[in-house]
Formats: C-alpha cells, sequence, structure tokens
C-alpha cells in the first residue's frame, strides 16, 4: 500500500455553494503531505470526507486502503485527527480528554503522552472551558501524536500557538518517522520546512501538487544581475517576466524552461555580478491566486 | 457604555423569531383564562361557591398564591398565579443567553474588541429583555380590559408579570457574572427561580411566617393585589430591585476578565479515570450532572405537592362543610386522587422536558464542534448516538421514580402506587425523546423545535383540557392518551401504541443521523 490516501475528482456542494468541484489528493505512505489553500478553499470539507464525516457528491475516495465512508469506524483506529478549530467539553480537564480520545482511537502511550505535555508547556489539569485557543490545540495535538496510529491529519494545528510553540510543533513533526502525515496549512514556511510534497487546491479544485523541487520547476526564478551593458528588446524575450532595470542593473523572474536561453542572452550583454534564487513556496502559491485578485481589483 | 444601541439591535436581531412569538402566546394566557371563568362562572353565586371553595385551600394557595376575593378580576388574578414563575424563568433565560452564552461562544470577545463599552452588551441585553417584558404587559392589560375587567386592575395584573420578568432578568445579570459556563448561570438562577417560589408558597400557606412571602419577587407579584385595592408601590420595590441587581452585576463585571468568573475554577486531574474509555462513559460524564439536577428539583416539587395532598385530606376530615362538598364531588378519597394525577401529569411534562434535553445533548455538541473529535476516533455515530440517547430513555425512569417516590413519601400513604402513577407517565415522555432524536437525523438546524413541541402538549394539557377543546385537538399530545393515575383505569393498548412510536421514532433518527453529514453548522 504505496498511497495512504487517494481522492479523485471529489465534488461536494453545499445547498447552492459548491465547496468541491473535482479535488485531487494523492498522500504517499510515510511522507509529510502539505495540503495549502486559503481560508474556504475546501480544506477542511476535504478533510471532512476522507474522515468518512461527509459524504462526497462525486468521485472517489480511499483512504488507508478503505472506503472513509463505509469503513469509517475501522479506519479510526489507524488515524489521529486534529480540527482547526478544537472545542474541549467545559467541565473535562486537558489531561482526560487527551486519554479518552487517544483511548477511543484504541491506545495511547502514556510515556509519549507524557513527554509532549512537558515539550509543548501544557497544563493538563485545566478545565476545557478556561484554557485559550493554543491550548485548546496542544491538547488535541498531544493526544494525537501520543496516538498508537499510522496516519495523523493536522487540519492548521498551529493557527493559535505561538511563535515558540510553533517551533515545538515543527521540532515534533520533523522527527515522525514512518507516520503519515496529512498538513493542511496556509503558513508557507511550516509548509516548506516540514513536508515532503505539497498540494495546493483552489476553490474547490487542485491546481498544482508534487514534491517541492517539482513544484519549483514550475516556477519562477529571480536573477539579479549587474551587466556590462543592457541589451536592447531584453524584455521581450520569452519566459522573462517582471523586469526592472536601473542603470545597468536589470532584476527579473524567469521561467525555469527558458533559463538557458535567457542566460545565453546575459552573458552576451557581458555579466559582472549574478545573484539567483528559486522560486518560495509563497510565490508558487500566489501565482496561483493572482488572477483571482486581478478579478478581485477589477470588481 | 457605548455601542450599546449596536449590540441592542443585535440581540434584537437574533431573537426577532422566538421573542414575538413568546410575548404574544404568553400575553393570550390570562385573555383565555378571563374568557373561560367568565363562561364557567357566569353568576355571582356561582363565584361565590367557587371562592368558599378554594380561598382555603392549601393545594392551591401553594400553587396560585392567597385568592383575594369572589369577583370576576380577583379569581382572574389568581389564576394567572403561576405565571409569573414562568415569566422570571423567561427573562433569566434571556439574559444569560444575550451575556454569558454569548461569552462562552467567543462572539463577546468578537464585539467586544470594537467600539463598545464595557458594559454594553450587559445594558444591551437587560434593556431588550426588559423592553419585551413592557410590551407583554401592555398587550395583557389592554387584553384583559377589553374583557370587560376595570382598566387598573388589568393594569396591575399585568405589572406584576413584568415586575418579577425584570427582577429575574436582574438576577440572571448577576448569576451571569458568577460562574464559569452559561448553563451553571441558568442553573444558578433556577435554582433562586425555584426558592423563590418556595418561599412564597410557605408564606403563603402558614399563619405564623407569613412574612417569608416578602423575601420572593414571586410573593411581590401576588401583593400587587390587582382587582382587590391595588398596591402600586410593591412595583416600585421591584423596579428598585431591579436597577440594584444591574448594578450590582455591572459591578461584579469590571471586577473580572472576559470568560473568567468570580466563583474561581478549580484544576481537575492530570489524567482520565480508567474507567473513562466509551462514548458511554463519556455521556455519562457530560450528563450527570444535569440528571441530578432534573431529579433534585422534581422531587423537591414531589415533596411539596405530596404534602399539599395530605394537607387536604385533614382539611376535609376537620371541617364539616368541605367534607360535604368532597362527599359530593364523589368523595374525598377520589378528590385528592384527581389533584395527584392532575399534578403526575406534570411530573410527566417536566420529565418530558428532561428527556428533549438528554436528547438535544447530541445536536449541541454537534454544533458546538464537539461531536467531530470523537466521530473521527473509532466511535461510530450509533454508539455516540447511544450514549447520550440513553440519558433521554433511562433518565426519565430515575427522575420519575425518585419523584412518585418523594410524592407518597410527604403525602404518607400509597407509595408504591404514587410510583406507579409517576412511571405511567413515560410512555408519553419516551415519544418526545423520539422527536427529539427525529429532528436531530433530519433537519438538525432546526432540533430546538422539539422544546416547541413540548411547549404545544403542554398548553394541550394544562389550557386545553381545562378549557374543553376539541378531542381531536387535544389528542395529539400524547399526555393525553395515558391513564389517569392514581384512580383511573390503566389500559394497555395507548402504552404499546405510545412506546412503539417512539421506538421507530428514535430507530428513524438515528439512522438519518448516521447517513447525514457531521457536522451541520
Amino acid at each position: 500500500m504505496a498511497e495512504a490516501i487517494n481522492a479523485e475528482g471529489l465534488t461536494k456542494a453545499f445547498g447552492r455553494t459548491q465547496a468541491l468541484g473535482g479535488l485531487d489528493l494523492t498522500v504517499h505512505t510515510g511522507e509529510v503531505h502539505g495540503f495549502l489553500g486559503p481560508n474556504g478553499a475546501g480544506k477542511t470539507t476535504t478533510i471532512r470526507i476522507l474522515l468518512g464525516l461527509m459524504r462526497a457528491d462525486g468521485g472517489t475516495a480511499r483512504l488507508l486502503g478503505g472506503d472513509p465512508w463505509r469503513d469509517s469506524t475501522e479506519l479510526h483506529r489507524r488515524l489521529a485527527y486534529v480540527p482547526g478549530d478544537v472545542t474541549l467539553w467545559p467541565n473535562l480537564t486537558g489531561g482526560e480528554v487527551i486519554d479518552l480520545l487517544g483511548r477511543l482511537r484504541g491506545g495511547l502511550n502514556v510515556q509519549r503522552r507524557d513527554e509532549l505535555i512537558e515539550r509543548f508547556d501544557l497544563d493538563p489539569r485545566k478545565k476545557g472551558r478556561t484554557y485559550s485557543k493554543g491550548n485548546r490545540q496542544k491538547v488535541a495535538l498531544v493526544s494525537a501524536l501520543a496516538s498508537d496510529v499510522e496516519l495523523l491529519v493536522l487540519d492548521e494545528p498551529t493557527s493559535g500557538l505561538d511563535p515558540l510553540m510553533e517551533e515545538v510543533f515543527r521540532q515534533v513533526v520533523a522527527e515522525e518517522t514512518g507516520r503519515t502525515v496529512l498538513l493542511s496549512s496556509h503558513i508557507l514556511s511550516e509548509v516548506e520546512a516540514l513536508c515532503d510534497r505539497v498540494t495546493i487546491i483552489r476553490e474547490g479544485r487542485t491546481v498544482e501538487s508534487g514534491s517541492l523541487a517539482e513544484l519549483r520547476h514550475l516556477g519562477r526564478i529571480a536573477i539579479d544581475a549587474e551587466l556590462a551593458a543592457v541589451p536592447d528588446g531584453l524584455g521581450s524575450l520569452p519566459g522573462l517576466h517582471d523586469l526592472s532595470v536601473s542603470g545597468t542593473r536589470v532584476r527579473m523572474s524567469v521561467e525555469v524552461s527558458e533559463l538557458d536561453s535567457v542566460m545565453r542572452h546575459l552573458a552576451a550583454a557581458g555579466l559582472r555580478n549574478l545573484v539567483s534564487r528559486p522560486p518560495t513556496l509563497e510565490e508558487l502559491f500566489l501565482r496561483h491566486y493572482q488572477h483571482e485578485e486581478l478579478l478581485g481589483a477589477a470588481r | 457604555m457605548t455601542g450599546t444601541f449596536s449590540l441592542l439591535r443585535l440581540v434584537l436581531r437574533r431573537d426577532r423569531v422566538i421573542m414575538p412569538l413568546w410575548v404574544v402566546t404568553l400575553a393570550l394566557a390570562p385573555v383565555g383564562y378571563a374568557a373561560s371563568i367568565k363562561a364557567a362562572y357566569p353568576t355571582a353565586a356561582s363565584r361565590q361557591q367557587f371562592y368558599d371553595l378554594n380561598a382555603s385551600s392549601a393545594t392551591f394557595i401553594v400553587r396560585n398564591g392567597p385568592l383575594y376575593g369572589p369577583d370576576l378580576g380577583e379569581l382572574l388574578a389568581w389564576q394567572c398565579g403561576f405565571v409569573p414563575v414562568v415569566v422570571g424563568l423567561i427573562g433569566l433565560l434571556m439574559v444569560v443567553r444575550h451575556t454569558r452564552a454569548e461569552e462562552e461562544a467567543g462572539r463577546r470577545e468578537l464585539t467586544g474588541a470594537t467600539v463598545v463599552g464595557r458594559h454594553a452588551g450587559l445594558a444591551a441585553a437587560m434593556l431588550v429583555t426588559c423592553g419585551a417584558f413592557l410590551v407583554f404587559g401592555l398587550l395583557v392589560a389592554l387584553g384583559v380590559s377589553a374583557q370587560g375587567l376595570p382598566f387598573d386592575g388589568a393594569l396591575a395584573l399585568a405589572a406584576e408579570f413584568v415586575l418579577t420578568g425584570w427582577v429575574f432578568a436582574g438576577v440572571g445579570a448577576v448569576t451571569a457574572q458568577l460562574t464559569w459556563g452559561a448553563s451553571s448561570a441558568r442553573m444558578l438562577g433556577i435554582g433562586a427561580l425555584v426558592l423563590a417560589f418556595m418561599l412564597r408558597a410557605a408564606g403563603d400557606s402558614s399563619a405564623s411566617a407569613g412574612w417569608l412571602v416578602w423575601l420572593s419577587p414571586i410573593g411581590w407579584a401576588h401583593r400587587m393585589r390587582p382587582f382587590a385595592g391595588e398596591q402600586w408601590w410593591v412595583f416600585g420595590l421591584a423596579v428598585v430591585v431591579t436597577i440594584g441587581l444591574f448594578a450590582a452585576a455591572a459591578a461584579l463585571s469590571s471586577r473580572r476578565d472576559l470568560g473568567a468568573a468570580l466563583l474561581p475554577a478549580r484544576l481537575g486531574r492530570a489524567s482520565a479515570v480508567a474507567s473513562l474509555r466509551s462514548p458511554f462513559a463519556l455521556a455519562w460524564r457530560l450528563q450527570r450532572g444535569t440528571l441530578l439536577v432534573w431529579t433534585v428539583c422534581l422531587a423537591l416539587i414531589g415533596l411539596l405537592m405530596g404534602g399539599v395532598a395530605k394537607n387536604v385530606q385533614s382539611m376535609a376530615q376537620d371541617n364539616k362543610a368541605v367534607s360535604d362538598l368532597f362527599e359530593r364531588l364523589g368523595g374525598g378519597g377520589a378528590l385528592i386522587d384527581a389533584y395527584l394525577a392532575g399534578t403526575m401529569t406534570l411530573f410527566g411534562l417536566v420529565a418530558a422536558g428532561y428527556a428533549v434535553q438528554a436528547a438535544l445533548k447530541l445536536r449541541a455538541e454537534e454544533a458546538a464542534g464537539r461531536a467531530e473529535p470523537v466521530l473521527a476516533t473509532a466511535v461510530g455515530r450509533g454508539g455516540w448516538a447511544g450514549g447520550h440517547l440513553a440519558f433521554a430513555v433511562l433518565g426519565p425512569v430515575i427522575v420519575l421514580a425518585v419523584t412518585g417516590l418523594a410524592t407518597g413519601a410527604a403525602y404518607g400513604s400509597g407509595v408504591g402506587r404514587l410510583v406507579a402513577a409517576a412511571l405511567a407517565q413515560l410512555p408519553a415522555v419516551w415519544v418526545l425523546a423520539g422527536i427529539a432524536a427525529v429532528l436531530i437525523g433530519f433537519v438538525p438546524r432546526f432540533a430546538a423545535a422539539a422544546w416547541a413541541v413540548l411547549a404545544g402538549f403542554l398548553v394541550l394539557s394544562l389550557v386545553g383540557s381545562a378549557l374543553q377543546w376539541n378531542q381531536v385537538v387535544l389528542d395529539v399530545s400524547p399526555f393525553t392518551h395515558l391513564a389517569r393515575l392514581p384512580g383511573g383505569t390503566f389500559t394497555v393498548t395507548p402504552v404499546i401504541w405510545l412506546v412503539l412510536i417512539a421506538v421507530v421514532a428514535g430507530m428513524a433518527g438515528v439512522t438519518a443521523l448516521r447517513r447525514r453529514d457531521m457536522p451541520v453548522g
């Protein structure tokens, strides 16, 4: 079983709102997979379908080799889920919730639980109603991470954590070996630091999926160069964008496929200095949303 | 208090359906009572006879307060004697709903960060609630005087309702500051309401401790004396107390942080006990407190009602005229049985309220986002729903058995008979649990309509049967089909039908729940 999650062409509508319009998601066993998209893109709906909480209108979904709707109870023994908005029972303590959810999944590693409570600096004796959002998230995270499961489904798990705790979270996930993690997020640096592969969705559809290296290949490389003289017609070269010229200094972004030809032109013009930088995930991400923003601005 | 006005509009918008609904329905009650008294006791002689029979009856004094005279207005005011309790409950719940419940849901944080003053939320909740009671009072005054009663008395009757609504709105504002959650604020407030009722009942039915009624806002309401020499200054007293309670709530609220409480929260266990490992164990943990409160409250009312029944009996033995009257009405024993049977219907309706609340816990868990993490574990939906529905089904058994026991213990004889009579209410109670399950399964957003259904049955049982509505209408309520016990004859057929309906409804609800999306926002 090489694929922990395989969803194809998922569609889901709530009344007249089309939440998912053909979403694909493939997560390989053992990898940390980033699931990216802005609020309302359909991340949580996808996760709920994968957990068998909601039924897709169309498309197919497989989770750990089973049908997420039909086999949900059995499959849930093998996974742990942290919802995006964690609410706890007001009269149960954090420690009780950690144990209860772990036991309902089928088992909890008590030693690991205590270690995680320590690392996340959580007071497990407080009642649910007295925790802040970040502390509620810690409760759910500790319970999930300490459970004996093979798949972790984390829906924006760090949205309430302070930078210090976010760092702890990164360390803990980075230490995970062998377990599959689906990490939904819109914090790109987190995904960049943790994930082997990412899927970017927009308005309920998958717009990009692959390893970070593959995605970078689809992106543009930023180039900052000092030339002997700026050649004419530089701006009209294919695959060259966002050119800005100040004196003999040129800045641009170049599509990876056209890098070779652009570099020949620059070299021919006499290179004095050159800095190149691969695209960040943020740039990849924004590229898919600029279209939408332009539409928004025109309205 | 900047921003009070905009928050006020928010409160009005949130309550735009429920508020007009209770204002109008409840205002119709005294109008309906007036019409029915006129019809039932058309002559002065018949009203005098009613007065002679009831003015000294401990049973009715405990429930409705003192009967001041034999005229139509006095009979009406007495008939409405329990309305202040209902009105007080509404005021209390409404203020908690718009203060502590908002805060608990985190919405107060949202509005609190905008340009609104510290007390704006509290002030808006109080203003809307008090305003709603004012409109309600106006409708009552106009409606009752339109029945041909003196306007002064109608106004005083309206004022006694407004007064209890206001004071308990103030009580709600204070309890909302004291506790950690909205539900404990409600419980504390309801405790105050029950205490007020008992103080009034004790003061009214005792010759030596009559001053007790002055400790109770419900007692003040009756001391307005509508149609019997109105005492307007009592209303002034209530206004002062309401303002005092509001000021106290505001002062308490400035002394605490958002989300915090004055009664401190204690630390609990760092890890769960070994038994907390199943959906049923979780349901038990979440529901046991509520079950205990309902059982204790209803048992206390049972003690009160049983004690009253005993009084009725001794009064009949002591007083020749009264015992003669009882003989004519079918014997003292039969009269007490009729009274106890009516009490059992009341217990059944209250137990149904518990069943509805226990079943709706499913929906509350879902809406609050607490169902999702549980259902994402190896817990199936059937198991999750079953844990809570077990309380809706078995909880009323405990509530009614203990209440029947308490009634019998206070009455002093026939304990077994009264426990059986209380348990005989169960089939109708279970029908309501079934209705709640159907709503949760099929139309989760409107699951709270189960309360409206219960309210409808309550009206049919308490008002409809007294006003002798058409039997077809009365038959809609499952409580109509139960044998009137003690005293009546028990038949099995309606029990089988009601249980069958409850089982089918429950199964349909759970099946729908297993097939639909979770959570529905």
